[in-house]
């Protein structure tokens, strides 16, 4: 295939992923529907849990014991000890096991997520390079990294009630580059030809994705914390999430990843800056933003040790945050004039 | 979620210690209440002398709301720097600014936002947030001293109530080789394995305390101490150092002598003896243009700059500067920042004789290199001449008679200047810009405004002026490559203190710091092991280490491995009977 070729077949399969991640939204979307009316019943569902739980909790026989006398466990006179199992919060369902809604939206993101990297490796062939060099490709390789951090993340943490909101991230995303970013594949200009490209951008994209999840996770603390207080009686679905506190824990220790992250961007873009530009910091208009948001996150970090700012007043900060984040991208990058003109608009 | 700051688990004895270590200021999730908890009414405080105001005002600026909102403050007060075009980074843009708002430039002006990053608001900003950060690190940075040769703090009464926590009650209690199970041995057990895993540990009676994570704290202060030595180094070192500007045509030389530079940046500290006499002889600039992409056709993909460097000693050595390449010469480095064209031009007076020969830098105007430059004849006789040119690297006539440049290398090249003759204004003593012609006291002989048309030429053309005034012959068109030179001898050190920077933040967020507690004692029942954790800091994983703990405990004293782990998970009590 040639160049041209490659590059529209990255742009099919980008639109084939939009399609499916559409589908994942949907079923996000519906399980967080079946979660509110799930939430109507909870309180004949509660009695109705633990009478089962009891019933079915796990069994322990406890042999002879740990001595040396004791033989095998079986050959003991055994007692029964009961273990008590509290079900953690933020479990899909009572029975602990993710809706029909959830794994399909689930596939549905694991699927599209192929086809999204089919088309951010199609690009990156087409061009001969890294596919991060302009705001299509950032915004392309972007959001592919959001949904696989989300995938990721997920491993280790139920995170499945923020499938709506990564989708539908991506979606938006994906949409607005596709229509107002899209650029052909033309050769890098000489001030990107250097290997910090890869560093610096890529580690830019991935402090972006942690940043997002943790922005989703934040909002849903502050939504938590009003429903907690009892100021806010809607959003039933709701109850079936993680607390207020844990929510705020969680989007933490992402956005704590996403800080990291951020650090090493900044340091690595001084860096590109000194060998491009002759010097290592001069406050062009994205290394101001770049500043801003880095100073943004320190603060969020040391509101959440502060005080009287735990909880959903740190949660603002991380909102803030990426709010930040998405202007550096959308506004910066196109009306703001400065060294940073790659965006090929 | 293990979080210290989840009230205090801790009896009145062990309060202060737990909440002691790491320091943190007074409002700190992590510090010790000081004032006893749900007292009645506002308290009677005794009236603040001029030292306890002091005090008073040093706790309020090092305290972490103080911290934070200044955090927040300088995040604002950067903001309108993004705005506005900046003075050090794009002066033209501060002109045409002014040009573009009359009415608003003077107020910016004086509230200096177009220097916000040195503005007196902004620098009184990020002063105080750093006089608040030394404000914390110091006293924290001695606690820690002492904390690090301190031992692990008195087991709690209670463990119950502690993150992690887990009894375990052995029936039996012997161990392997048939001995009976003392609390003293599970202690000892409990006490070489913690060591194992990189614990300090302290032996209370029947029980170990163990602590492990110290270097959490070294590396937040290592942090916030390394982001100052970022700032004195940045704001101390850049007065070393210096830069400078300089077009070099294609076969022009340029020596690095302060007279040599088009514009010069000294350091605060900078003495003209700092400059190492070298040079650097520009033979070849080569341009590489995109030309089969079509949707990129005559874009730039390679900007090569072909030299001759000669050192003090005479060393001479070919090189090559590029866009990311930088020269390293002299103690400088040398970057490539800008290219375009520059005409040779011969021009005569109105008696013949060479009144102008020079390769004059156009600048580049659009992508296609269209260029426009000024060259200046004062020499000329009986009037000075001045003319103001337009380089066409590829000319072409859209049919309005105005020329465009549609290709960026030279394809057919075409010099068109407008001419006029007076007084070039050069002998006012003022200095006047080589890229602006002032045409207050001249007229104009040839171009838009004149009877005669501009003067078009191609290389190696010449064309005789209007009036007998003389003519102007278009020798030829070289590229000039235009280099930055810098020396910043601070630069290593600003690198070092953000890698150090960089090292401690990982550090300090991602090791936990910890205190365990293993607790035997003996009952009517057996041995009861309890186990419990302490998070000193944000430490996710806390519950699970307690957890592994407590199953390593037991399979050491010999509990079945399936039955430890079993233990070991739920944090439930349990009792292993026969």
């Amino acid at each position: 295939m040639t160049a041209a070729e490659l590059a529209s077949f990255s742009l099919v399969a980008t639109y084939s992923a939009m399609a499916v991640y559409t589908i994942a939204f949907v079923a996000y979307a519906l399980d967080l529907a079946k979660r509110s009316g799930d939430a109507q019943l909870r309180a004949t569902a509660d009695e109705r849990a633990a009478a089962a739980a009891s019933a079915g909790s796990a069994t322990a026989v406890a042999g002879s014991s740990a001595g040396a006398s004791g033989g095998s466990g079986s050959s003991g006179s055994g007692s029964t000890i009961v273990l008590e199992r509290r079900a953690p919060a933020g479990q899909p369902s009572s029975s602990g096991r993710p809706s029909a809604f959830q794994r399909v939206g689930t596939a549905m993101v694991v699927l599209g997520l192929a086809v999204h990297l089919a088309a951010v490796v199609t690009r990156g062939v087409a061009a001969e390079r890294v596919p991060w060099a302009n705001m299509f490709e950032f915004a392309l390789t972007g959001t592919a990294i959001i949904v696989g951090v989300y995938l990721v993340v997920r491993l280790f943490v139920y995170l499945g009630y923020l499938g709506a909101y990564v989708t539908g991230l991506t979606l938006i995303l994906l949409g607005v580059a596709t229509v107002h970013y899209y650029v052909d594949v033309v050769p890098l200009p000489p001030a990107l030809q250097s290997a910090w490209l890869v560093i610096h951008v890529l580690v830019a994209i991935l402090a972006t994705a942690f940043f997002a999840l943790a922005a989703g996770l934040s909002a849903l603390q502050l939504v938590q914390a009003k429903r907690e207080q009892a100021q806010l009686t809607g959003l039933r679905f709701m109850s079936t999430l993680p607390g207020a506190a844990r929510l705020e824990d969680l989007a933490y220790r992402v956005a704590l990843v996403g800080f990291v992250l951020w650090t090493f961007t900044l340091a690595a873009g001084a860096v590109w800056a000194e060998r491009a530009w002759g010097r290592y910091w001069g406050w062009d208009t994205k290394e101001v933003w770049t500043f801003i948001i880095w100073v943004l996150y320190a603060g969020y970090i040391h509101a959440r040790a502060t005080r009287g700012w735990r909880g959903s007043r740190s949660s603002w900060l991380s909102i803030v945050g990426f709010a930040a984040v998405l202007f550096n991208f959308g506004v910066v990058n196109v009306f703001f004039k400065g060294l940073h003109a790659y965006s090929g608009l | 979620m293990a979080r210290s700051s989840d009230g205090s688990p801790l009896g009145g004895d062990d309060r202060t210690d737990v909440g002691a270590d790491p320091l943190r200021p007074s409002d700190h999730v992590d510090a010790v209440d000081e004032a006893p908890a749900g007292g009645s009414g506002p308290v009677a405080q005794p009236r603040l002398g001029p030292v306890g105001y002091l005090r008073y005002f040093w706790r309020q600026l090092t305290s972490m709301r103080t911290a934070l909102f200044l955090l927040m403050l300088l995040a604002v007060a950067a903001i309108p720097g993004s705005l506005v075009p900046q003075r050090t980074s794009d002066p033209n843009g501060v002109v045409q600014y002014q040009a573009d708002h009359p009415q608003l430039f003077p107020v910016l002006d004086r509230l200096g936002v177009f220097e916000t990053y040195s503005s007196p608001w902004f620098s009184a900003v990020y002063l105080l947030l750093f006089v608040s950060l030394i404000g914390c690190i110091l006293p924290r940075t001695k606690h820690h001293l002492q904390a690090l040769r301190a031992r692990p703090p008195r087991t709690p009464v209670r463990l119950s109530r502690l993150a992690g926590y887990r009894s375990v009650t052995l029936a039996t209690g012997a161990d392997d080789a048939g001995e009976p199970l003392t609390p003293t041995t599970a202690v000892a057990a409990a006490q070489a394995q913690l060591r194992k895993a990189g614990y300090r540990t302290e032996l209370y009676g029947d029980s170990v305390s163990a602590e492990r994570g110290y270097l959490r704290e070294t590396g937040n202060l290592l942090f916030h101490t390394a982001l100052v030595g970022v700032l004195v180094t940045v704001g101390v070192g850049g007065g070393f150092g210096y830069s400078g500007q300089r077009v070099v045509v294609e076969g022009q030389t340029f020596s690095n002598v302060l007279s040599a530079y088009d514009s010069f940046n000294p350091g605060r500290w900078f003495d003209e003896s700092q400059l190492e006499p070298y040079s650097i002889g520009l033979d070849r600039f080569t341009t590489t243009y995109e030309e089969t992409n079509r949707d990129a056709l005559g874009q730039p993909t390679d900007y090569t700059a072909d030299v001759t460097t000669r050192t003090q000693a005479g060393d001479e050595s070919a090189e090559q500067i590029k866009v990311n390449g930088p020269l390293s010469i002299g103690g400088t480095n040398v970057y490539l920042l800008g290219n375009g064209y520059a005409v040779d031009v011969t021009v005569r007076d109105g008696q013949g004789d060479v009144a102008f020969r020079d390769q004059v830098p156009f600048l580049p105007q659009d992508a296609n290199l269209t260029s426009q430059g000024v060259i200046k004849v004062p020499d000329a006789v009986p009037e000075q001449l001045g003319m103001i040119g337009f380089f066409y690297p590829t000319a072409y006539d859209p049919g309005s008679g105005i020329l465009q440049s549609n290709y960026p290398d030279t394809l057919d090249p075409v010099l068109s200047l407008n001419v006029f003759e007076g007084d070039l204004g050069l002998d006012d003593g003022v200095p006047k810009s080589v890229y602006a012609l002032d045409t207050d006291d001249m007229t104009q002989v040839a171009g838009l405004n004149a009877g005669t048309k501009a003067v078009q030429l191609k290389p190696g053309e010449t064309a005789e002026l209007p009036d007998g005034l003389g003519s102007v012959t278009f020798e030829g068109v070289q590229r000039f490559a235009s280099l930055d030179v810098h020396h910043d001898p601070s630069q290593l050190w600003v690198g070092g203190f953000a890698a150090l920077a960089f090292l401690g933040l990982i550090v300090a967020l991602f090791v936990p710091r910890r205190r365990v507690w293993v607790k035997a004692r003996r009952t009517g029942d057996g041995l009861v092991l309890e186990y419990a954790g302490l998070a000193r800091g944000e430490d996710p994983t806390l519950e699970r280490a307690v957890g592994d703990l407590a199953s390593r405990h037991l399979v050491g004293l010999g509990v079945p491995e399936d039955r430890a782990r079993t233990a070991g998970l739920s944090d439930a009590d349990r009792t292993l009977t026969p």
